[in-house]
């Protein structure tokens, strides 16, 4: 199939602004799709409110446009319900760790078969330009006007944390990497966290004079390195781009399934 | 016919009219008077190979269980108060998205947490205005085990019927109380199966346009058709739009196709209505003291009758104007500060001939509490 | 294995938004913007098919068809 075949068409072009990080993520994420050799039917695509929310719309899966920072609870009745669909989830920073962040660590908690995708431009985009809690001290927003004070969530971390079995971060510069993350995250049979770094130029990139989108991508080639690498031993303010988790625990559904023959076998 | 026969809380009634109409995925949290319906089917479910599970909080449970609908199956969740609140914006979301579900709210002592043993019917105007924005809402209710039952199947019918959320507001005396069941036979109550669509795959399938009859068919989640589902104010295909033309026409077909099918979602009971002067208006457990008055009165000549509501929302007025309107006195039993008298009051052609008996303190309301207010609206004291 | 040969570059123009990042980060300058602020590939003689400015087009307005080996 072709890669066009996964994207509903007639909605393009698409509502995102000019050198939207969330565009590269779409493309990265319907060649994943592609050289899967999945089948359209079995995929359902589960998102929440936001620009990266949007994705959905736009890929001709089974989809689910939800409401803020819930995404996930209702993919998990979709994935229990409905084993042998291939559930993923796209989510913005804000919608997936702010008001979402109780279904994030749960989810992951869970280990149910889901992939999430947290798109993270450290921003909410679609109000408007608000920080999130990935902005990180020292941003300005416009709910932040004079910097904002609070620290922000290591994505990694906190889904490390909370129990994902597969974790891994990217960015929109690094869209082979991508690419091949997203596949592998897919393919892992638990709950996936994959963060890829994304660029907001109209309001992240604006407010905090970080340039345009082109400026802000070479700062994400600029301020990342592959897992274990030199150059991290040697500035360790570089943040770390790769596979971190990659494990093999029981999945949820599967271990419901279980539960299922147990009960019916009368005990 | 050899039905078979349990004693049990009114909780235990509700799993088996759900299961009955068949329920396969619950989805909630455990908050007193309601955790009894959770427990029953965490062990029911995986018995007949569905799926239950407990979610993070009872917003988590709400998405979860409109997700699974979306897959083609019966769902249910149920919760009290603070849990009832907590889900309304996803109850809104399945009202928008025209998603079949069920969701019980045993009520409790409110507002907040409340007196969470204890009973009251507080919930009823929240269960018609709780999530924002114009729309419509079904609830019904029950005040026995026999009726908990059949009105549980039915919430699943009106569900499937109409692609709504239905409420099943029943409170905390009918819920943990133990009365005698009979459970139908199969096939003795009808039952409203998911309606799905005709439509061929490759050929335009619009989840969000009415046949002639006003169902709308569905598709599964991994069948065929590859459709977009938004909160989101959307075309009938479900993709968003601000269109005014789309804006109203979708808004009106929300709210149109439960109250132009508000009769046929009427239920009730009537008890010695026909020369009534004074109606009792109740519904829930109340009802049940509301019916010993009548009963109690009756054979000392008080021509004094029940109407028992059984659908709360879309209220019946009709039915009410029908019983209460050439009464001389109507008076609403209920245990909350006059939610329903509320609404029977601008229902009725005589509003000033309407009372209310009701109790607030999380006691269950008697015989004798409305035996009282009786006494006190005809002028002779207690 | 053979390095792709280029068979067709072709940019969309009503999908373009002008974002610049495929001219950015063409390793052999094949892009440019033109003056309607779209992405043209002025240079496709020097094009070496890696397919850098399809994948991180966000507009998915760029296709590079390469010669079936």
């Amino acid at each position: 199939m072709a890669v066009k075949d996964y994207i509903r068409q007639r909605f393009f072009p698409h509502l995102w602004c000019s050198g939207c990080g969330h565009g590269i993520v779409l493309n990265g994420l319907i060649r994943s799709v592609e050289r899967l050799g999945m089948s359209r039917n079995e995929m359902v695509m589960v998102s929440g409110i936001g620009c990266s929310s949007r994705i959905s719309g736009y890929m001709d899966f089974h989809t689910l446009h939800t409401i803020h920072g819930r995404a996930l609870a209702f993919a998990t009745g979709v994935k229990l319900s409905k084993p042998e669909l291939n559930v993923i989830v796209p989510m913005g920073d804000g919608d997936a760790l702010s008001i979402g962040g109780n279904h994030f660590i749960h989810a992951a908690r869970r280990n149910i078969d889901i992939t999430a995708i947290v798109m993270n431009n450290r921003i909410y985009g679609m109000t408007g330009g608000q920080y999130s809690p990935l902005s990180g001290p020292g941003i300005m927003a416009t709910t932040a006007p004079y910097s904002n004070i609070d620290q922000g969530f290591d994505v990694v971390e906190m889904a490390k944390a909370a129990g994902a079995t597969f974790v891994a971060r990217t960015t929109t510069y690094h869209v082979q990497q991508m690419a091949d993350i997203i596949r592998a995250a897919i393919l892992h049979e638990g709950f996936s966290v994959v963060e890829v770094m994304s660029q907001c130029p109209t309001y992240f990139g604006r407010k905090n004079k970080q340039g345009g989108a082109v400026e802000m991508m070479k700062r994400m080639k600029e301020s990342t390195t592959p897992i274990g690498s030199k150059a991290k031993a040697e500035n360790p303010e570089l943040i770390e781009r790769g596979i971190f988790v990659q494990t093999d625990k029981p999945e949820y559904c599967s271990e419901y399934n279980r539960i299922i023959e147990r009960a019916m076998g009368g005990v | 016919m050899t039905r078979q026969i349990k004693f049990i809380q009114g909780n235990e009634a509700c799993v088996e009219g759900a299961l009955y109409a068949g329920l396969e995925f619950f989805a909630g949290y455990p908050i007193t008077p309601s955790t009894e319906i959770a427990e029953h089917l965490s062990r029911r479910l995986p018995q007949q190979g569905g799926k239950f599970i407990q979610m993070e909080d009872e917003i988590a449970s709400m998405c979860a269980i409109i997700g699974a609908s979306l897959t083609g199956k019966k769902v249910l969740t149920a919760t009290s108060g603070p849990g009832f609140s907590l889900k309304q914006e996803a109850l809104g979301y399945a009202v928008m998205a025209e998603i079949p579900c069920v969701i019980v709210n045993v009520q409790r002592g409110g507002p907040s947490t409340g007196v969470p043993t204890h009973v009251s019917q507080g919930d009823v105007m929240q269960a018609r205005w709780g999530t924002h924005g114009d729309h419509s809402i079904v609830a019904l209710t029950a005040s026995n085990h026999q009726d908990v039952f059949a009105m549980t199947v039915e919430a699943f019918n009106i569900a499937e019927t109409y692609r709504t959320p239905v409420i099943l507001l029943f409170d905390e005396v009918v819920g943990h109380m133990r009365e005698r069941l009979e459970i139908p036979e199969k096939g003795e109550i009808p039952l409203v199966e998911r309606l799905r669509t005709a439509v061929q795959g490759g050929v335009d399938y619009h989840p969000y346009l009415p046949r002639e009859d006003g169902r709308l068919p569905m598709s599964d989640f991994g069948d065929v058709h590859r459709y977009n589902v938004t909160g989101l104010v959307h075309d009938m295909w479900g993709f968003p739009s601000d269109n005014p033309k789309i804006v109203h026409g979708l808004l009106r077909h929300l709210v149109d196709k439960i109250e132009n099918n508000a009769s046929q979602m009427a239920h009730y009971k009537t008890f010695y209505l026909e020369d009534a002067e004074t109606v009792l208006v109740s519904f829930g457990s109340a009802a049940r003291s509301a019916l010993h008055v009548v009963e109690h009165l009756r054979p000392r000549g008080e021509k004094i009758g029940l109407l028992e509501l059984q659908t709360l929302w879309p209220f019946p007025a009709d039915v009410v104007q029908q019983y209460c309107n050439s009464a001389r006195t109507t008076v609403v039993v209920e245990m909350n500060m006059g939610q329903v008298c509320q609404m029977v009051k601008t229902t009725v052609r005589h509003p000033e001939r309407v009372f209310l008996a009701n109790r607030i303190d999380g006691v269950f309301i008697t015989d004798a509490d409305i035996r009282n207010v009786l006494r006190l609206i005809e002028g002779k004291g207690v | 294995m053979a390095k792709a040969k280029l068979k067709e570059h072709r940019i969309n123009r009503d999908w373009c938004k002008g974002c610049g990042i495929c001219v950015a980060f063409c390793p052999k300058t094949v892009l440019e913007m033109d003056d309607k602020d779209k992405a043209v590939a002025a240079r496709v003689a020097d094009c070496i098919a890696c397919r850098l400015c399809e994948l991180r087009c966000p507009d998915l307005a760029i296709e590079v068809e390469v010669e079936k080996p």
